[in-house]
């Protein structure tokens, strides 16, 4: 056993862990932290994303002691309790999720992007978030998404898409219904 | 009485059509979600399973004595602990009265019949030590052949599946359209026709690849159990499970919590769901079972994987006369929950949309040493639609036409709903000529036509080919009549129930079991509408046997279709009852009562109202309710459909391909669907973009692969290609609106339509670039190497480099390394 000092959605842990403890078996199964999830074994799919001092790492290919000193933020630290981060609202907004298994690893991933590169078009965010899989949406909800928080963000407003022009792709639907 | 007062109250926003966003989007972007492996119960037990590393063979001994002494090991079960009680993994659907079923133990006990097949289980106290203990069970295997090729396995004299059947075939289903009077004889019209094209299309194995692994957790409490799973079907998991094991289904509890995706991967009674229960039973502890991303691939049932020999006649103008389709469908090793019910439900799809007068299909169901196939999104009308509109482009070449041209000469006109197909099914509603439209305007269909030709000359190395698929599907599974007269062992209803609370809130009790399709919006907009109540106001139940007693679950488009009208149906039970009581409070007749906007009103007296959540107070209290008048507006419904509901579209793809290096990249994707009637339109798009990225993984990226020896090369998701965001095009989609006649919300199914349609359209899109190089098809998914060798070698660019060979693919368990079979070259220690 290891002992690590962490500090996790703003919450000091001192722990004792396995050398060999991932890091996304020490948040899930240690501190409870669930919100994390885990999808693959190989690092594939980003589900279970996590900040490591504001970085987006795969949190199943970080081992626990390596976060040792070290500022986490998951999905359920990404804002205060009772609030929403801009990326999680346009989610919402902008329909990203289906089943949400995916969603808190392309959330973190997301928010990451955006760090790096505020304006993103769309190709640059489709490969800003190739390191996450999706099986749900086809992704193209979750590109709105990320180019909406963009913009609001960057304090434009409603960014490149609003609601209501996502609406307005929905038109034909509504318009052609009794 | 005034002009003012006759006036009707103006109609409220119907919630019906408005794209609310969705109520379960607050638990999943803030990572509240209760998914089954976030369960941790007081001195809960941890499981791992032992996995059988070769394909084929009989178990001649196990050890697990070190297993056993392990840190932490609490047990270690094998099939041999467990045979007199785990009973077989069950079939509901024998689709022929001689279909041969080996029965499938959830453990094996003599023998293994593919990879991955439980052979122990192990109890531990962390999941770690369960996991470290698997490598200490010693297996031996005497090997035996195994069985992988489904041609080969029908020839005479094929090495067999199951040594103790007679042959590898497990059915031979048979609808023939002249002895069903549906149609004229089949071969008489092929002996007449101009024109008969024949090709083989192989549908390729599949994994469904839902984001979050199955995982099972199970309380005991006395003589009672209470099992979570990562389920599409608590409620037929709950009968089964009470089947199989013998628990009485009244001690038993199944939910489905928060389930990450599905997609017919999980409508499935699995075997760790038993090896759970019989664990906990045992040893009166709660377990957890999770299983990682490499078990899943390996083990949780595969999809598809059909090989099509499909012929079509027609006159030379282009006038169809006839279709016959013979099908061997891989089963894999067992029959799951309904594996030989996937391509027969694909025997009434094959027509397509089009106006055959002669239609035959046969299907032989097929055992190999391989994990079982079953259901997978659109289950058996992927591959239908496949087949039929690849061979309809076929058709086109031949006759050298215009493959629309074609498919509008044949297809049934707007006019003639309800129409019955030649094989017996009823279309419902729609209109092929205007979504075809709407579909060319959409993707710019002449520009992209003129670019074509202009890189045709220019002999482009990239080449521009467009795609067609214009597709029907049937959904809303199912009239419990059809069922029936198909062998299948349930019924095809739905139930819900809605409970008027107190304070005027409504708990809405369906039994759907969503894993991602947003029931809970959905459900509230429709029942809002039908009970003037705000959307808010409403709570939807699901997903645990105790809170929503019957259902049949969420699979085949069913939801909306089946399960929304039974919400709707209790909903208009409830308006009804409350009408006996507002007639009661107002001391009006019922008759004399208008209801809108949730508030019972007295025509003709005005300010004499009741709303429909007072009415819930008033029956809460029931002070003054006359003799005989129930205090409760409760009320459920259960709907049994009519019929199938028949969405349709077209589907267009433009795809670049690029000569030199064979890549394969979709330039534009345009569709419009038809699925009746649209409760929430983000929700529709929603689902249509997922349909279309699975649709487009099978024809361009995602193959499960077996080699020589049957052990799945694509077991992770290094090799298993579920597509990025960065591999997928924008989509441009849009809708025409018919309503299906047999259900009071007109809509009829989204689920599934995306995935139907799009294959088709992304191969002939790959075919049309390449065509004029001599190119007559490529085998799926369309990977670099298969384009560039269909277009420079010939052929349909063959298996992919590792499949059927000895290639060792990397994605073994560790325990794979060191055993060999005569094939191998490779083989012996790695």
């Amino acid at each position: 056993m290891t002992q690590i000092n962490v500090r996790v959605d703003g919450v000091t842990y001192s722990d004792d862990v396995e050398p060999r403890t991932l890091l996304v078996h020490y948040l899930r199964e240690q501190l409870g932290k669930v919100g994390t999830v885990i999808g693959c074994d190989t690092s594939n799919c980003g589900a279970c994303t996590v900040h490591l001092d504001g970085a987006a790492v795969k949190s199943c290919t970080v081992l626990a002691v390596q976060a040792d000193g070290v500022e986490v933020t998951t999905i359920e630290g990404l804002a205060p309790q009772g609030s929403l981060h801009p990326v999680q609202k346009a989610f919402h907004e902008m329909h990203g999720l289906q089943c949400g298994y995916c969603t808190p690893g392309m959330i973190m991933a997301s928010v990451d992007l955006l760090k790096e590169n505020p304006d993103p078009s769309e190709t640059e965010v489709r490969e800003g978030i190739e390191g996450n899989l999706c099986r749900c949406t086809g992704y193209q909800n979750i590109v709105r998404a990320v180019q909406q928080a963009a913009g609001e963000m960057r304090g434009s407003g409603n960014g490149h898409v609003s609601p209501a022009e996502v609406d307005t792709a929905a038109a034909p639907h509504v318009a052609a219904q009794q | 009485m005034t002009a003012v007062e006759d006036r009707p109250a103006e109609a409220p926003e119907r919630e019906v059509g408005k794209a609310r966003r969705r109520k379960e989007d607050a638990r999943l972007i803030t990572g509240r979600t209760t998914w089954t492996d976030n369960m941790v119960l007081p001195g809960m037990l941890h499981l791992a399973v032992v996995r059988s590393p070769v394909a084929h063979g009989k178990i001649s001994s196990i050890d697990v004595s070190a297993a056993q002494e392990a840190p932490g090991v609490i047990a270690v079960l094998t099939g041999r602990d467990v045979a007199d009680e785990q009973g077989s993994i069950p079939c509901a659907w024998p689709v022929t009265p001689d279909m041969v079923n080996p029965g499938h133990p959830s453990i094996a006990v003599d023998e293994v019949n593919h990879v991955g097949e439980a052979v122990a289980v192990i109890v531990a106290r962390s999941k770690t030590a369960a996991q470290d203990a698997v490598e200490l069970v010693d297996v031996d295997y005497d090997l035996l052949p195994a069985v992988l090729d489904m041609e080969q396995a029908v020839a005479e004299g094929a090495q067999l599946t199951h040594d103790h059947l007679e042959s590898n075939r497990s059915f031979h289903f048979v609808f023939d359209g002249g002895e069903a009077g549906t149609g004229v004889d089949t071969d008489q019209a092929f002996a007449d026709a101009e024109v008969v094209v024949s090709r083989r299309f192989v549908q390729q194995r599949l994994i469904p690849a839902f984001m979050e692994p199955r995982s099972v957790v199970v309380q005991p409490q006395g003589d009672n159990y209470t099992m979570w799973s990562s389920t599409q079907v608590p409620h037929i998991l709950r009968i089964m499970l009470a089947m199989v094991t013998g628990v009485p289904e009244h001690k038993l509890r199944v939910v489905a919590p928060d389930v990450g995706g599905g997609f017919g991967g999980k409508l499935q009674v699995t075997p760790e769901e038993v090896i759970s229960l019989l664990v906990a039973r045992r040893l009166g502890k709660p377990v957890k079972w999770t299983e990682t991303r490499s078990e899943s691939l390996m083990t949780a049932h595969h999809g598809r994987d059909q090989i099509q020999y499909i012929d079509i006649a027609a006159d030379r103008e282009g006038n169809v006369k006839g279709l016959r389709c013979r099908i061997l469908a891989d089963m894999g090793a067992y029959l799951r929950l309904v594996s030989p019910g996937v391509p027969v439900l694909g025997a009434f799809m094959f027509n397509g949309i089009y106006k055959f007068p002669a239609y035959r299909f046969e299907c032989d169901g097929i055992f190999t040493n391989k994990t079982p196939t079953d259901a997978y999104r659109g289950a058996g009308r992927p591959e239908a639609t496949f087949a039929v509109e690849r061979i309809m482009d076929e058709l086109a070449v031949e006759l050298d036409m215009d493959p629309l041209e074609l498919r509008r000469k044949n297809w049934i006109r707007a006019e003639e709903f309800p129409f019955t197909t030649v094989a017996g099914m009823t279309y419902d509603s729609g209109d092929y000529e205007t979504a075809t439209q709407q579909a060319l305007e959409l993707i710019g269909y002449d520009e992209l036509r003129e670019e074509q030709r202009r890189r045709r000359e220019s002999n482009d190395p990239v080449q521009l080919g467009i795609g067609v698929s214009t597709f029907t599907e049937m959904c809303g599974l199912a009239p419990s009549r059809v069922l029936g007269s198909l062998s299948y062992g349930a019924g095809g209803w739905e139930h819900a129930a809605i409970r008027m609370l107190p304070t005027g809130k409504v708990e809405v009790v369906t039994g759907s079991t969503p894993h991602g399709q947003g029931h809970e919006t959905a459900w509230s907009q429709l029942v809002a509408d039908r009970l003037g109540v705000p959307f808010e106001d409403v709570e939807v139940l699901h997903g645990d046997t105790s809170s929503s007693p019957r259902g049949l679950d969420t699979y085949g488009s069913r939801s909306l279709v089946v399960g929304g009208v039974a919400v709707v149906n209790a909903a208009e039970k409830v308006v009804a009852k409350a009408r006996r009581v507002a007639a009661h409070l107002l001391e009006a007749s019922e008759d004399d009562l208008d209801f809108s906007g949730g508030t019972f009103s007295v025509r003709g007296t005005p300010g004499s109202e009741v709303s429909i959540q007072e009415i819930a107070l008033a029956t809460f209290a029931a002070h003054n309710f006359p003799e005989g008048m129930e205090p409760s507006i409760d009320a459920d419904a259960t709907f049994d459909p009519e019929n199938f509901s028949f969405p349709h579209g077209t589907h267009l793809c433009a795809m670049e391909i690029d000569t030199e290096t064979g890549m394969a990249k979709i330039r534009k994707y345009a569709c419009v669907d038809d699925v009746g009637t649209i409760v929430n339109p983000l929700i529709v798009e929603g689902q249509i973009h997922g349909g279309l990225a699975q649709g487009i993984a099978q024809a361009m990226f995602e193959e499960a692969v077996y080699d020589a020896d049957g052990n799945l090369t694509t077991g992770t998701f290094v090799d298993y290609l579920v597509p990025s965001a960065a591999d997928l095009p924008h989509f441009d989609t849009g809708n025409t609106v018919h309503e299906a006649p047999g259900n009071p919300i007109g809509a009829k199914g989204v689920g599934e339509a995306g995935t139907i349609a799009s294959t088709p359209a992304v191969v002939n899109a790959a075919l049309d670039a390449v065509r004029h190089l001599g190119v007559r098809d490529i085998r799926m998914p369309l990977t670099p190497e298969r384009v560039w060798r269909a277009i420079h070698q010939g052929g349909d660019g063959g298996d992919r480099a590792t499949a059927g060979t000895n290639a060792w693919g990397g994605a073994q368990t560790e325990t794979t390394a060191g055993v060999s079979t005569p094939q191998s070259a490779l083989g012996g220690d790695q």
